[in-house]
Order: C-alpha cells, then sequence, then structure tokens
C-alpha cells in the first residue's frame, strides 16, 4: 500500500465549507494539515443548499443561540469573502392566511439575538421588491444576502494550500488506523482506481457531514446523526432581487433567495434513510410542493422556467442525552471522542449550518490545537479576507474609487464575461488571461465563462473533470444546462491532460448529471432543452454508441 | 401534479432552447467580432440585466435590428426585439446630435426640400463629406439620396387630390419620408397604378415619419410621440373609408405593424391588419379577380429582386415578386435573401460604415453576377445602398409596374372612364 511521506498534525476529512474551512484555520495556524474529499469539494450538503446568508432571522425564534451565530457570521462573511456574498437584503413578509401577531415576537427575538429587522409598510416591500406577493398584509426587513457555497469553499481550499495544505480529492476513507485508543492515520481509497494509500496525523476531524455518522461508526464511534432531506427547484433567472421569507414558523418551501442569474426556491424537509444519501431524488410531490409555495412569495415564479430540481441532506445531530433522537439541534456540535468515547486523536465537527462553516471550524480547530499543545495558536480567520477578496469591490454604487478614479465607469466598459468573471472570482480574476485572440471566446454562453476562465480554473482551482469546472465556474448551471458548453469545455480539459479518452468519459457523465436535474421538471421549455441536447449528444456526436457499456456512474459526483 | 402542468414560463426570453441559428443567420456577426451575436445579446445576456443592470453591454448597439434572428428562431423567441428594448431601457449614453440629425427624418427632410438643389450639391461634395465624417462621424464615403424639389404632399394637393374623389373605392396611402422628401415620383406611380384598376388614393389627415430612425437611435419619447399620431390618423381613416392603408415601404410597414406594439407599446390591434403594402393589396385583388392589369406590348426587362430584411420578417416577398412575374417580359431572378448593410441610419454612421459594406458585399456580387437592367425592392434604404455599391439602378415593384401598364388600357378593362 502506498503511504504518504509527511506526518501530518491534523487530517481533515469532508471536502464541504466546514473541512475546508477547518482546513484553512488549522493551515494559517500553522498545522500540517492534509484535506481528504471523498468526490469534488461541495458535493455534498455545502453544494446542495440555498446559498441564502441567512440573517439568523429564519432561527431567531426557535433557536435564539443559531441565530445570533448567523448573524455574527453573517457580518464576518461579508467582510472575508466579498466575492462570495452578495448584499440583496431580505424580507419576512405576511400573508393574509399568516398570523400577523407572529410579526411582533418576530421582531422582538430577532432584536434579542442582535438581528436589525425593521417593520416595513406593505408598500415599502412592493416598492423594495416588486416580485413579492402583492397581497402581503406585513413585511419585516433583515440583512439577509446570498453567498455562493461553491466559490466559498474554493476560496477556503486555495487558502489552505496557500498556508501549505495538502489536498486530495476523489479518495474516500475506507478505514482509520487505531492503536490502542489511540486514532494514528487513515487509509484512503482512490475512487476511480481503487487504489489505497495510507496517510498518518496526529489528529483527525471528521467533518464529512451527513456521512460523518458513517465515517464514525468506522473509528467504532457512534453518533446519533439524522439525514433530512431538503430540495429545491431553480428558476431561469432572477425574479427577485431581495431574498423573501415567509413570517411564520419555519415551514417548506419558504425562502426564495436571487444567487447568481437565477433564483432559488426551497426548501422542503423530510427525514430519509441512510442508504439513500448517496442516492437523492426530487419526487413530484417535492415539485408540487416547492411551485406550490413559492408562487406564494412571489406569483411570476408560476410563469417562469424552471431549470432543474436538486436535493440535499442535512446531517442533523440528536443531543447525546437522547438517543431517541426526538431532540435536536441545529446548533454546532463539535465532539471530542477522547471525551466522549476514549478515542484519542479524533474529534468530530458536524451540525450548524453553512453560514456558520467558520465557527465550526474555528471551534475544531481550537479543540485540535488543545489536543496538539498549541493553545497559543490564535484564529484569525474571521479578520482575513479570502483569496479574491483581498481587495474590496470594483463594481459597486459609488462613484470614485479611494484614489479618486472612477472605477465604475471603468468596470462598465468590461466585456460581459469579463465582468462576470469577476463577479465569480473577485481579485483573483487577475490571474485570467485576456490577451490573447480566443481568450474571450466563450466556453458557456448562459453564464458567461470564457476559456481563459476555463484555463485558469483547470491550473488554479484544483479543476480535473467538467463537474469540478462547473461548480469553480458555473459553467453549465445556466439555461442551457450544459448542452453548448460541455463539449467545448471537455476539449480543453482534453488539451490540458491529453486523455480523450477519459474526456470522453467525463463529457457523458457530465450530459448525464445535468439529465438528473432537470428530468423531475421535464415539461414545457425545458423538455425542449433537454430533447435538444439529447440530439447534438446522441445524435449528431453519437455518444450513446460510444457510451455503450461503459460505466461512467463513478464520475457523477 | 397541477401546479406543474400550469407552471410555463410567460418570458419570451426563456424559450429559447439555445440552438444558435439566429447567431447563424445573424448579418453583424458574421463580420463583426466586437458584436457578441443575438443569442448572446438577446435572451443569453436578459438573464444577466435581469441580475444587474450594469450588465448591459453597450455593443448591443451594433444590432442592425434587420430582425433576421427572428425570422431565423424556430421557438418564436423576439431576439430583435428584446436587443431594442434593453438598448431602450440599459444605455446610458444620450443619443448624439449625428443620431438625432439622422434619426428626425420628417424635420431634415422639410428644411433640405426648401433648398433641394442646393443641399444635393452641397452634400455631394467632397470636402463637405470630410467635415461630416471628421464632425459627426457621417462616413464620407456615404451617398447621401438626393432630396426631391417639390415634397409629394405638395404635389398631390396641388395635382392629385381632387381627381382621387372621383373614385367609388378609396385606399389611404402611408407616403413615408422617402416619398415625400426624396423620391416623390414613386408616389405618383402608385396613383398611376390603382387609378387605373379603380382606386382612388388618398392621404392620412396627418402623417409622421413611421419613427424607424427614431427607434433604433433610442429617441423614444419622439418616436412614441410621432406614432400616436399616426396610429390616430391611421384609425380614422381606417373606419371612414373602410378600406386599408398602403405603404410602399416595407420598413414603414413593419415598424408601424410591430414596433409599435413591440417597442413603444403602442397597443395597434384594431387597425395593424390593415396596414399593408401596396403589393399584397394589389396582389390580392388580382387574385380574387377584382382587377385586370393590361401590359404594354414589348416591355422587355431583366429584374433581379432583393428581399430587403423587414420584407423578410413580414414574409411579403411573394406578392412583390409574383406582382413582377405576372408583368409579360420581365425576366425575373429573386437574389439570395441577405441585409444588404446599411439597415437605415445604421450605414451612415461612421463606426458601422465598413461592416455595412461587408454585410452587403456577397449581394452585391450576385447582382453584378446576374448583370440585371434594374433591381427591383421595396426599401429605399437599400436601393441606397445598393445603387451606391453596384452600378445598377434600384426601383420599387410598384414603379416597374407602372412602367410597365398600359394604364390607359388598364381604365378600360376595368371599366374605368
Amino acid at each position: 500500500m502506498k503511504k504518504l511521506d509527511k506526518h501530518y498534525d491534523v487530517i481533515v476529512i469532508g471536502g464541504g465549507a466546514t473541512g475546508a474551512g477547518t482546513a484553512r484555520d488549522c493551515a494559517m495556524r500553522g498545522l500540517k494539515v492534509l484535506l481528504v474529499e471523498r468526490f469534488d469539494f461541495t458535493a455534498g450538503a455545502t453544494g446542495r443548499n440555498h446559498g441564502l446568508l441567512h440573517s439568523g432571522a429564519r432561527y431567531a425564534v426557535t433557536d435564539g443561540e443559531s441565530a445570533s451565530e448567523c448573524i455574527k457570521e453573517n457580518m464576518i462573511l461579508r467582510k472575508i469573502a466579498r466575492h462570495c456574498v452578495e448584499d440583496t437584503g431580505g424580507l419576512f413578509i405576511t400573508l393574509p392566511e399568516d398570523d400577523l401577531a407572529y410579526q411582533q415576537l418576530f421582531i422582538e427575538k430577532c432584536r434579542e439575538a442582535g438581528i436589525n429587522a425593521e417593520a416595513i409598510d406593505p408598500d415599502l416591500a412592493r416598492r423594495i421588491e416588486p416580485a413579492v406577493n402583492p397581497d402581503l398584509i406585513g413585511a419585516v426587513k433583515v440583512p439577509d444576502g446570498a453567498v455562493d457555497p461553491f466559490r466559498l469553499t474554493t476560496a477556503n481550499v486555495i487558502d489552505a494550500r496557500r498556508h501549505g495544505a495538502d489536498v486530495i480529492t476523489y479518495h474516500e476513507v475506507v478505514r482509520f488506523i487505531i492503536s490502542g485508543n489511540r486514532m494514528e492515520g487513515i487509509v484512503m481509497r482512490d475512487v476511480h482506481t481503487g487504489e489505497e494509500t495510507e496517510a498518518v496525523g496526529s489528529v483527525v476531524v471528521n467533518a464529512a457531514g451527513i456521512w460523518g455518522h458513517l465515517l464514525a461508526k468506522k473509528a467504532g464511534v457512534d453518533i446519533n446523526m439524522f439525514p433530512a432531506k431538503g430540495s429545491l427547484l431553480i428558476f431561469g433567472h432572477r425574479v427577485n432581487n431581495t431574498v423573501i421569507n415567509r413570517c411564520r414558523k419555519p415551514a417548506n418551501a419558504d425562502i426564495l433567495v436571487p444567487g447568481d442569474t437565477i433564483c432559488l426556491i426551497g426548501t422542503t424537509s423530510d427525514r430519509v434513510p441512510f442508504d439513500q444519501i448517496d442516492n437523492m431524488e426530487v419526487t413530484p410531490d417535492e415539485v408540487d410542493i416547492l411551485i406550490r409555495e413559492g408562487e406564494k412569495l412571489a406569483p411570476q415564479l408560476a410563469t417562469t422556467r424552471i431549470l432543474r430540481a436538486y436535493a440535499g441532506v442535512r446531517p442533523l445531530v440528536a443531543s447525546d442525552d437522547d438517543p431517541s433522537g426526538r431532540s435536536i439541534s441545529r446548533g454546532i456540535v463539535c465532539l471530542d471522542h477522547a471525551k466522549r468515547d476514549g478515542l484519542e486523536g479524533f474529534v468530530t465537527i458536524t451540525g450548524g449550518k453553512l453560514m456558520t462553516y467558520r465557527l465550526m471550524a474555528e471551534w475544531a480547530t481550537d479543540m485540535v490545537c488543545a489536543k496538539l499543545g498549541l493553545t497559543d495558536r490564535k484564529c484569525t480567520t474571521a479578520e482575513t479576507p479570502l483569496p479574491g477578496s483581498e481587495t474590496p469591490l470594483e463594481v459597486n454604487d459609488t462613484k470614485k474609487d479611494k484614489d479618486g478614479h472612477p472605477s465604475r465607469q471603468h468596470i462598465i466598459e468590461l466585456p460581459t464575461e469579463q465582468l462576470a468573471a469577476e463577479g465569480r472570482h473577485g481579485s483573483l480574476t487577475e490571474e485570467i488571461r485576456w490577451q490573447n485572440p480566443g481568450d474571450d471566446a466563450l466556453v458557456c454562453e448562459c453564464e458567461q465563462v470564457s476559456v481563459g476562465e476555463v484555463e485558469f480554473a483547470i491550473d488554479k482551482l484544483h479543476v480535473h473533470n467538467l463537474i469540478n469546472l462547473r461548480r469553480r465556474t458555473r459553467l453549465g448551471m445556466g439555461t442551457c444546462q450544459g448542452q453548448l458548453c460541455a463539449c467545448r469545455a471537455a476539449g480543453l480539459l482534453d488539451k490540458a491532460d491529453r486523455c480523450t479518452e477519459r474526456a470522453l468519459d467525463d463529457l457523458c457523465s457530465f450530459v448525464n448529471e445535468r439529465w438528473k436535474g432537470m428530468y423531475p421538471v421535464a415539461w414545457g421549455d425545458t423538455v425542449s432543452e433537454i430533447q435538444f441536447t439529447q440530439w447534438i449528444y446522441s445524435g449528431v456526436a453519437g455518444l450513446d454508441e460510444f457510451l455503450d457499456g461503459r460505466d461512467t456512474e463513478h464520475l457523477l459526483h | 401534479m397541477d401546479y406543474q402542468q400550469a407552471n410555463i414560463s410567460d418570458n419570451n426570453f426563456e424559450n429559447c432552447t439555445k440552438c444558435t441559428v439566429c447567431t447563424a443567420y445573424c448579418p453583424v456577426t458574421a463580420v463583426n467580432p466586437d458584436y457578441p451575436g443575438p443569442k448572446q445579446a438577446g435572451p443569453d445576456g436578459e438573464r444577466y440585466r435581469l441580475k444587474k443592470p450594469l450588465f448591459y453591454n453597450e455593443a448591443l448597439k451594433y444590432c442592425m435590428n434587420c430582425k433576421r434572428c427572428e425570422v431565423a428562431c424556430p421557438s418564436n423567441v423576439k431576439i430583435g426585439d428584446i436587443i431594442q428594448a434593453a438598448r431602450i431601457k440599459y444605455s446610458t449614453k444620450r443619443p448624439s446630435l449625428r443620431d438625432t440629425m439622422l434619426a428626425n427624418t420628417d424635420f431634415m427632410g422639410n428644411m433640405a426640400t426648401l433648398a433641394a438643389p442646393i443641399v444635393n450639391g452641397v452634400l455631394s461634395l467632397k470636402p463637405v463629406k470630410k467635415v461630416m465624417d471628421a464632425t459627426l462621424k457621417i462616413d464620407c464615403h456615404r451617398t447621401f439620396p438626393k432630396y426631391a424639389g417639390q415634397k409629394f404632399t405638395t404635389w398631390y394637393k396641388r395635382n392629385a387630390a381632387q381627381a382621387q374623389q372621383q373614385f367609388a373605392n378609396k385606399v389611404s396611402y402611408f407616403h413615408g419620408c422617402y416619398v415625400n422628401y426624396n423620391n416623390p415620383s414613386l408616389g405618383r406611380d402608385l396613383i398611376t397604378v390603382l387609378n387605373a384598376v379603380g382606386y382612388g388614393v388618398l392621404l392620412l389627415e396627418k402623417e409622421l415619419c413611421c419613427g424607424v430612425a427614431k427607434i433604433s437611435n433610442r429617441l423614444i419619447k419622439e418616436a412614441t410621440r410621432d406614432a400616436e399620431v399616426n396610429l390616430k390618423a391611421i384609425r380614422n381613416a381606417v373606419s371612414t373609408h373602410k378600406a386599408p392603408v398602403l405603404a410602399t415601404s416595407s420598413t414603414c410597414c413593419f415598424t408601424m405593424r410591430d414596433e409599435y406594439p413591440h417597442l413603444l407599446h403602442l397597443d395597434n390591434a384594431e387597425v395593424r391588419d390593415d396596414i399593408m403594402l401596396a403589393t399584397k393589396f394589389i396582389y390580392e385583388l388580382l387574385e380574387k379577380n377584382q382587377i385586370k392589369l393590361v401590359f404594354k406590348p414589348g416591355f422587355k426587362m431583366k429584374v433581379a429582386y432583393h428581399t430587403p430584411c423587414h420584407m423578410e420578417k413580414l414574409g411579403w416577398t411573394y406578392y412583390s415578386t409574383s406582382i413582377l412575374r405576372m408583368i409579360p417580359g420581365v425576366d425575373l431572378t429573386l437574389l439570395d435573401s441577405r441585409c444588404c448593410g446599411i439597415a437605415g441610419t445604421y450605414g451612415f454612421k461612421k463606426e458601422n460604415y465598413r461592416y455595412s459594406q461587408d454585410i452587403g458585399e456577397p449581394l452585391f456580387r450576385q447582382i453584378e453576377s446576374i448583370n440585371p437592367d434594374l433591381v427591383a425592392t421595396d426599401c429605399e434604404t437599400c436601393r441606397w445602398q445598393i445603387e451606391m455599391s453596384t452600378p445598377y439602378r434600384v426601383e420599387n415593384p410598384v414603379t416597374i409596374l407602372a412602367m410597365a401598364i398600359d394604364a390607359d388600357a388598364t381604365r378600360k378593362a376595368n371599366s374605368i372612364g
């Protein structure tokens, strides 16, 4: 068996926001870090949620502690991750069927949690957000926003690597190396080749989300987790530019978030068995609920094209003193398995939310440092901007920048693809090439991803296949869902790693993965789109013949 | 499942399935790499503009508004309208003096016809062209259409108005700026033909420029004001005479039928079908055997017909070419339907001139290879472009018809005294 030479201070398992954030925090505190991910970064719950920059208002009434964590992290992310965050503002609306009395309690609880919640006139709400249901009888303004979880996680990974961390994707941890009561390392298996590799470290952090439950079992530790499936729908363009929530106890499909070029309605919430967590499909009933409830927030959704449906799995954690699982916490759970289970060198960080990933990373890193006897290493992630956010946003509404130059004017003259790239990569955009003819040619037309941006992503953003590329750049996330860009991008990847067969396998699995999300909403324009895509890839390109008998299932993540 | 069945997009730009046939048919994309093409400028760009208006790209000004993208689109996306509407809504640049001058065809026409010989002479002087090129950015290679010494409306009042009253059947005529200020003889030709088959030709109580130039130069307030005047006059004419309003310009016709509701948001539904090209009106009368045409014996002419972009959009090329084909002695070639490149005021602008000529090049070559006696087309700006770029004379099909018929014999055949 292969063995990595280094002895790591910490091995972090899980390439979601929490794992990437923990790897970054540990690396910034000077630890030798290995980050291991089974598939790609953001392949789990991190890449399958609303992308809502919670103000915390949603939890104010039911969970004050989570609410105040959210608002604090919200303010921090605005500072350290400006290129991942959009300050859209949010509304909590009361509809005629809702109890207006709830609004008073809601505002009170928001203020207790430190959230600036302000009741506004329904008329003003209609002016702020013209797409809002005009029948609303009440509205509260809160500092919600949108956050791009893909960019956020990638930025954490980049920074972890800048601070010396090693990062390995497409490797699944199959067992732990345990000696007596001490965790000493991991054995990971390459999901493509099956080859196993050993890595040793002083502390192992389990940041694998819901999969952490199964992982812990492999270490002989029980964590009482419950997978809760949440489904969402992506609409073809931005119907709203402000987050719209229902001002009532949290329920199904009561948040509509504008994210990049699209908007998202969600979620549903259903417990699912563990054997289903790698196999999330959105059911017709869920689609129905999402449309029905979505229309109540913004009636225009009823006549807006739906691009796709997807579902993620929340890791709900039962309190240790309640094995029945009835008492569920949405808060952060950081477990020291030495104290809890007598297994030294093993930490689990779970629960929480995308919003609190940084705080979770901080807690986990604090615990790791304590175990290593390095308590003097202080966390600086709340103040240090992420790569891409080192410079202030150039595209803003102020007329002059700090040197008195009209920066906005300059940026307005940029071609759309450069403007879009700046929105995605922030100050990293400087590394994208535009000077050669063809650099600005578009690979993904819907999302304005250029050849230069794809090449930058392949070089710098840990891209090995089309799905990686999609998560790093939004390639294939637009209206046509990969119809035009998939083959162009496959060509560029082929050019980069010179293996046409791999590029073709990759292309097949990418097109299939896009279809998977379109299938639950395949009617109207979306069905015409997919049919056209099918003509191109099976009719013209002959991919179905190439695919015949080949197994590309393992490439689907 | 009820919600799913009902969830169908009513956003026209979302009907785009990204097939890109629009971009393949776009005359500008083929020659100008700075233009993003109709798909990207239209439905793709719309998503970005809805995200943030700052994603509006000034390169959309390169769109000629030829609507060939809309003709090509299999999903009925109003791509040209989306692009023009975006220019109107998002552009922060004010129309320049040049654009305002080029767009105000009525004002310029009225001024110029007062001193037509001087204006024509001055506008064709090289130094003047150089000055206009340098100061106004109107390209010096461009030939200005000659202004007429007498406006069509002046001639009509003095020489034709009274005679029209004797006809039992009457139609109205929207002459347009070109007939009024530059080519009154086309208006006279229409009257000759229609009088011969028993129709009196009336003018509208008031007529202003159809607005196409103002719309494409984003003078929307002015265009809307003019359009409201025209629509009122058209409504009155249609209800009084129970007869259509004819035009001899495919662009005027198209603008009043489609751009008024789509871009100026004026409701023209009750009269839209009554606004039509003269050739369509004449063709339909012939088809129903309500009129007869008698042609001059020995009339011989080799004609090449060019389909203007807006004619392609109207889908009415068939009417004009069928009429030309009815003329014995006319040897008609239907040229490949492609843009001539001028697109109204577009081709006069210095920044567009080169693209304008590049777009028209294949058309000019085809005309030369056919070597016709005359090129026929229903659009005046196509005429300027072809006459400037080839050695051939260009006429409206109505003029050719007037040349070909024996007016007296036709009158007799239709029992007109």
